[in-house]
């Protein structure tokens, strides 16, 4: 036992102390809290710059229509050609020009933006926003209804519904599914990148340790199976550390960065930027829509952020990632154990990646149905749990699926540790040949 | 008193016969050679010894009793493959190695201390293994093996990739733990240095033990009872006397001093051969030819491939 701890000892020392280490530790959770506060804050971004549109009707029905805004002026042109002001743009200090040229029906005129470079979204918005407007109410008016203006400001209604989560003792909890989601990606992915990173990283200190032929030394005073469990634990630990020194340091950087913005947004929420955001990348909408509401709304995603629960995410997280992690250093370094180089593992790890590579599968579709059958039974499955049960977490678990994901878990490490312990003892010591899984089995067997 | 005792080992890997039926009986406090061709099973014999890997049949005894888990910490171990961390620092990694082999932190850096500055090596200590040449790098192996003071080293090839001087420092350790009664088992090709530290042998060849002895035992067993002689005088009065009675090989009469050599049936004759050449020549100097471990190596071995065929199993 002493010696695992010696060993673990050396693993975690010599790792922590690496540059790449501090590095990817210190620098990481200010990489979290951007993509935390990001969407936020370029939500609070103030477009600062004033853009003059110069509109030239040539309908004749749509003059003045167009109203200007804090940062879009516009600006009607008469008796212009449209040609010598499209020419000459930027020497007139115009932003773009609009044209508006009539067509056969009087409700749908041709309209054509000018300008040197690809107009901002905000620009186009707000002159379809209130064009669109603009038409619909004059269509309105077509059909001469009485106290129109009246039934319309009756008629305008906002839903927004408040989810609440209800639990047996009948509390009721803030909830969203759109923070839930966003929980569950984020977490599921963290999960796959590092269970896969971790577990790899492992295997080529097993192959560095075999390669240089330090095993051969180390190997006369300490057990295989020790050697190849204070290696994996070692890791472990420092995963564990890395881990809670990203939840403490973005939890404090977010933290603060979202009071700030939260005062900023007090001001002034603007939604264009938010659009652009969404139409970039719909993953990121999700989460962008969230802030969005929250800030619309009260922040009553602040209140559904704040009630889900950290200690259950966070303590699922480590449980998962350690045990998940445990299980796939242990194939990393069964793998690890019989190559004498990494070059030759690529067909050897392909087994073991897989499943993780199909528990981000489900979870793409699991996500969005967190209690089907799909979810479930690929949070159960060992080799896929440890992702798929945090993609369900943030959603809410019933205790006995948790416990028994877990259990599974548990015993499935305890049952692959052992035997990998088995192919590691004999590949350690094995030179000059590239085996194949067929062959590592069989070494299951070996005598000691 | 044997402090290391195999009786019948036998190991088997998947398609060969590693070891067959080999036993040793290492004496303590002796330099025990362990000799034989490349891939006839002294890796495998050392593995068992120290536990890393478990014999199919047979026992080893240490110091009278079954080799037991504890008994790695009375035991250093030199692998001919070896090989140190990298980018681990000289005296962390020193200290790391120490420890496994059961030292408390504090006593594996006094000792580490003591040795380092034997070896005059205290400027490496915060190096990384990777700055220090092969050999510097073979000398902190070395020192790491021993530190423990164990009661039975082993080292496989130990004087690879060290230059003469540091060749000379370690035979010099090995000879010193030799006199403080550590017990060595020396595994090599190199037959002079076998010549030189060893007293007693094993030869292995194709998984068994072909041939086991004192050193001295053995050179003279094969020794196959040739004598020179120097001397002043006539070749050809010699080649007289000697006719019929004594097998002369050779005659050298290129020197100032002609040599002959001259074969008897039995060591026993030595006198009479002297007897019969008194007479006619002045003896300058009279030496048996001890054949060299060298040439035993290569004649065992071939006599056994010969009457065993040339493949293994």
């Amino acid at each position: 036992m002493n010696k695992i701890f010696l060993i673990i000892q050396r693993e975690f020392m010599t790792r922590v102390r690496k540059k790449s280490f501090i590095i990817i530790t210190l620098l990481s959770p200010l990489f979290f809290a951007a993509i935390a506060v990001l969407p936020s804050y370029l939500a609070s971004l103030e477009v600062t710059e004033v853009r003059t549109v110069a509109v030239i009707d040539n309908t004749g029905a749509y003059t003045n229509v167009i109203p200007s805004t804090e940062y879009i002026k516009i600006t009607y042109l008469k008796d212009t050609q449209g040609d010598i002001v499209k020419r000459n743009l930027d020497e007139a200090g115009y932003y773009a020009l609009l044209v508006i040229d009539s067509t056969k029906n009087a409700y749908q005129p041709a309209l054509t933006l000018f300008s040197p470079k690809q107009p901002a979204i905000d620009v186009m918005q707000h002159l379809e926003n209130t064009l669109e407007k603009e038409i619909e109410t004059r269509k309105l008016k077509g059909y001469n209804i009485d106290n129109l203006d009246k039934i319309m400001a009756d008629v305008k209604t906002k839903v927004s519904i408040k989810s609440l989560k209800i639990s047996k003792s009948g509390e009721e909890k803030e909830s969203s599914t759109i923070v839930a989601m966003a929980i569950a990606y984020i977490m599921s992915l963290l999960m796959y990148m590092m269970v896969l990173i971790t577990g790899q990283q492992v295997m080529v200190g097993v192959i560095e340790e075999k390669s240089n032929r330090v095993v051969e030394v180390i190997i006369s005073s300490v057990k295989p199976f020790q050697m190849m469990t204070g290696k994996i634990f070692g890791m472990a630990s420092v995963s564990i550390l890395q881990i809670i020194i990203w939840v403490v340091m973005t939890a404090a950087l977010a933290g603060v960065g979202i009071n700030i913005l939260n005062q900023k947004m007090a001001v002034k929420p603007t939604t264009e930027q938010m659009q652009t955001m969404a139409q970039a990348s719909p993953e990121a909408a999700q989460a962008l829509e969230a802030v969005s509401q929250g800030t619309n709304d009260g922040n009553n995603i602040m209140a559904a952020l704040l009630n889900q629960n950290f200690a259950l995410l966070i303590g699922g997280f480590l449980f998962y990632f350690l045990f998940g992690y445990l299980l796939y250093a242990a194939m990393f370094a069964a793998v690890g154990s019989a190559v004498e180089n990494i070059t030759d593992t690529q067909q050897l790890t392909l087994p073991i990646t897989l499943p993780l590579i199909l528990a981000i599968i489900v979870m793409i579709s699991g996500i969005k149905s967190p209690d089907g059958p799909l979810a479930f039974w690929f949070s159960m499955i060992p080799f896929t749990s440890p992702v798929i049960m945090l993609t369900r977490l943030p959603f809410g678990v019933p205790a006995w699926q948790l416990a028994l994901s877990a259990s599974i878990l548990v015993a499935t490490f305890v049952l692959i540790i052992w035997l990998a312990a088995k192919i590691y003892r004999v590949g350690i010591l094995m030179y000059g040949k590239k085996y194949t899984w067929k062959e590592m089995i069989k070494w299951i067997n070996y005598k000691a | 008193m044997y402090l290391i005792e195999t009786k019948g080992i036998e190991k088997h890997y998947s398609n060969h016969l590693a070891l067959d039926d080999v036993s040793i009986k290492v004496p303590q406090g002796s330099i025990y050679g362990l000799l034989g061709p490349n891939g006839a099973g002294k890796t495998t014999l050392i593995r068992i010894i120290n536990q890393i890997t478990g014999p199919d049949k047979g026992e080893v005894l240490f110091d009278g009793h079954p080799l037991k888990p504890n008994d790695i910490y009375r035991i250093g171990y030199l692998p001919e493959e070896r090989g140190l961390y990298k980018k681990m620092k000289v005296g962390e990694q020193a200290l790391f190695l120490a420890q496994l082999k059961g030292l408390s932190r504090a006593e594996a850096l006094k000792r580490l201390k003591y040795w380092f500055e034997r070896f005059e090596i205290q400027a490496w200590w915060n190096k990384k293994i990777e700055e220090l040449s092969k050999g510097m790098a073979q000398k902190v192996q070395f020192l790491v093996t021993i530190i423990h003071e164990p009661e039975l080293l082993i080292f496989d090839e130990p004087f690879s990739g060290f230059d003469p001087i540091n060749v000379q420092l370690v035979k010099d350790e090995i000879l010193a733990l030799k006199r403080k009664g550590t017990t060595i088992i020396f595994s090599t090709h190199n037959m002079a240095s076998v010549e030189e530290l060893c007293d007693h042998i094993t030869l292995i060849n194709k998984s068994r033990n072909i041939l086991s002895g004192q050193i001295d035992e053995v050179r003279q067993s094969y020794g196959s009872n040739v004598f020179e002689i120097s001397f002043r005088g006539e070749p050809a009065a010699l080649q007289q006397s000697l006719d019929g009675k004594f097998d002369l090989l050779n005659i050298d009469t290129e020197n100032s001093l002609p040599k002959a050599q001259v074969r008897l049936n039995t060591q026993l004759e030595s006198n009479k051969l002297l007897q019969a050449i008194i007479p006619v020549v002045d003896i300058v100097s009279f030496n048996p030819i001890v054949p060299s471990m060298h040439d035993i190596f290569i004649q065992v071995v071939q006599e056994y491939n010969q009457k065993h065929g040339a493949t293994n199993n």
